[in-house]
């Protein structure tokens, strides 16, 4: 990792240590932008912005619960994140599993297809979809539109692929005798799959659920457009606080803080595999 | 990780070879039949959601964008009348209205794109090559610097849209109240300044993917090049230009076209910053496209501009992989690249 110790100039050390200096404030502003105001009373941030709050209230992480029905659209979030991320993971790992050891007809088609929707923008899908939902909903009454489980297949649009994606690069990088040996023990593939491959990608297993977790978590396109009172998920919620006559800000700090704990802690303890997934995934 | 998970499994294999020539023999037909079809099984819920929601929705938005498809036929698309290309012609049109709006959103969308993915890389790369070496503190920066990365897209956007206000927001009360800068409090989300807000937030949120994916690269750098050059007579700012740059190239390659891909298609930053109408100087192509769907109910104009808009990205996809890849697989004429390259930095 570290080069030559004698090769650092004393100009290298000094841009370096301004330069992550400078970084790090611009990192951490809008952090601490979100903390202080979320302590502040609400005449503190409606008048000019100060650096340290009048008096420091946690009044504002009591209010929010009741100001919009944050808890519901934590659930809605929940659920709706979490289904997309198991959905797309146990299928990819069936199709990165086929793709990474057997040769069949298609394979590149597959391959291709699946890179290429990766650039597809999501407005792309979204009319169709929209429209698909409202025409099944009038032509069976089954409520696609507005529903979780709608979103849901909504979400495997950009979870599905990046997950397909990341894990043939992961499953690729797991070596091939393991699983060959346990199929001339006499295991089945997809035993094979289940006792060797996947407990060997488990980092990339894992860097890919946080990954889709986190998308799902932050997706505001189609949670606009595809929820209503009963379903509407965090991203939408969150803009619930501002109404005509005020905007909350204090509470929407609140908010955005107690909403951004659950993915950035979760994130920062796997970010480990998280790295190392995408190295597999993208640099390779 | 993988190795120690891998290093339980020798043992069970060597029991079980016990008798490979008598199992193996007669069964071996049906297994291979199986084998071919198995691909195809494992494929098979994959594939039938990737119908469901990529390829159904896209034909049918291809279709959509042929049709008259209005508020009044939102009920049921399939009946709205046939235009041919009309929504096409609607949006090449560049002197009338919506053509000309559009052009400006492309224009814009691309001058944001290629800025704010440049600055992404150029402050990705600088500060993962300075966290190269170790020392102290360089975790807890690390964990720092992926803040960013893992906020909720609308959490961390709004708080810069907080941060943005006219009258109570961090900026004006340091630009003008504290340091001077500016006459009067500006107004960032609003107007001209909003492309500039716009960019802030979109590299505040996008350069830690570039550093960690660099961060990774410059793993794969072997260290003798760096003490081969130390030996040399190489100072850390020639080993940066020499070693490090150059070898990050094909790892720059992906970066640059996702990061492209990602920026050029973003939806979620402009639209919690600025709400369903993005000022005319922030008027990212995606928010035009949802505008001219959603808010003023032309689904066919919409789709017509989201079609040309995927064909607009598999062209310069396509030119970029063909630019790229030619130039590894002719090392000598990589080399010259990588060579003229270095010199230019």
């Amino acid at each position: 990792m570290s080069r030559s110790p004698m090769a650092a100039p004393r100009s290298f050390l000094w841009t370096r240590r301004v330069f992550l200096t400078l970084l790090t404030g611009f990192v951490l502003l809008p952090v601490y932008v979100m903390v202080s105001s979320s302590l502040k009373p609400l005449q503190d941030v409606s008048s000019k912005f100060r650096w340290l709050p009048s008096e420091l209230t946690i009044r504002p992480y009591i209010d929010i619960w009741s100001t919009v029905p944050l808890a519901k659209y934590f659930v809605n979030s929940l659920i709706v994140a979490g289904a997309a991320t198991v959905c797309s993971v146990v299928i990819a790992v069936f199709a990165a599993y086929a793709v990474s050891r057997y040769e069949f007809r298609g394979k590149r088609v597959f391959s291709v297809t699946v890179l290429s929707t990766q650039m597809f923008p999501g407005i792309l899908f979204l009319l169709p979809l929209f429209l698909i939902y409202v025409n099944i909903g009038n032509a069976t009454g089954i409520a696609l539109f507005g529903s979780r489980g709608g979103l849901i297949l909504t979400y495997l649009t950009f979870s599905l692929p990046f997950s397909i994606w990341m894990l043939i690069g992961y499953f690729d990088s797991v070596p091939r005798d393991l699983d060959e040996a346990a199929l001339v023990d006499g295991c089945g593939p997809l035993r094979a799959l289940f006792k060797v491959v996947v407990p060997a990608a488990i980092p990339g297993i894992v860097a890919v659920a946080v990954y889709a977790f986190m998308t799902a978590w932050g997706e505001v396109l189609f949670a606009s457009v595809m929820t209503n009172d009963a379903t509407r998920t965090l991203a939408v919620g969150l803009q619930g606080y501002s109404t005509q006559n005020d905007v909350y800000w204090n509470q929407i700090m609140a908010a955005s803080l107690v909403v951004s704990v659950p993915v950035v802690a979760g994130f920062l303890l796997l970010q480990r595999y998280l790295v190392a997934g995408l190295t597999a995934g993208a640099v390779k | 990780m993988t190795t120690t998970t891998a290093s339980a499994q020798p043992g069970e294999r060597t029991v079980g070879k016990s008798s490979p020539g008598t199992a193996r023999g007669p069964r071996r037909r049906p297994g291979r039949i199986r084998r071919i079809g198995l691909p195809y099984l494992l494929l098979l819920p994959a594939l039938l959601l990737e119908l469901l929601v990529h390829l159904v929705p896209m034909v049918i938005g291809i279709v959509m964008s042929f049709k008259e498809l209005t508020q009044f036929y939102i009920r049921d698309w399939t009946v709205a009348p046939w235009t041919g290309l009309d929504n096409y012609s609607l949006s090449v049109d560049f002197d009338a209205p919506v053509g000309e709006a559009l052009l400006h959103s492309f224009l814009v969308t691309c001058a944001f794109t290629v800025l704010s993915v440049g600055l992404c890389w150029l402050i990705g790369t600088a500060a993962a090559i300075c966290m190269q070496d170790a020392f102290r503190g360089r975790g807890l920066l690390r964990a720092i610097f992926l803040v960013p990365y893992a906020l909720p897209v609308y959490a961390a956007v709004i708080t810069w849209a907080f941060m943005f206000q006219h009258d109570n927001g961090l900026v004006n009360h340091v630009l003008h109240d504290q340091l001077g800068l500016t006459d009067k409090p500006s107004f960032w989300l609003i107007g001209d300044n909003s492309f500039v807000a716009l960019l802030v937030v979109s590299v505040w949120k996008g350069w830690p993917f570039a550093f960690l994916i660099v961060m990774a690269g410059l793993q794969n750098i072997p260290k003798e090049l760096y003490e081969a050059a130390a030996l040399d007579g190489a100072g850390v700012w020639q080993q940066i230009r020499r070693i490090t740059l150059p070898s990050l190239r094909p790892v720059n390659q992906v970066l640059v076209l996702v990061l492209f891909l990602w920026t050029f298609n973003d939806f979620n930053t402009p639209f919690v910053l600025f709400g369903k109408a993005a000022p005319e100087a922030a008027d990212l192509i995606s928010i035009h496209i949802y505008q001219s769907s959603f808010v003023t109910w032309n689904f066919g104009a919409g789709s017509a501009m989201s079609v040309l808009l995927l064909l607009f990205l598999l062209l310069v996809t396509g030119v970029y992989l063909f630019l790229t890849s030619r130039s590894a697989r002719t090392p000598r004429a990589a080399r010259a690249s990588r060579e003229r390259k270095t010199a230019d930095v």
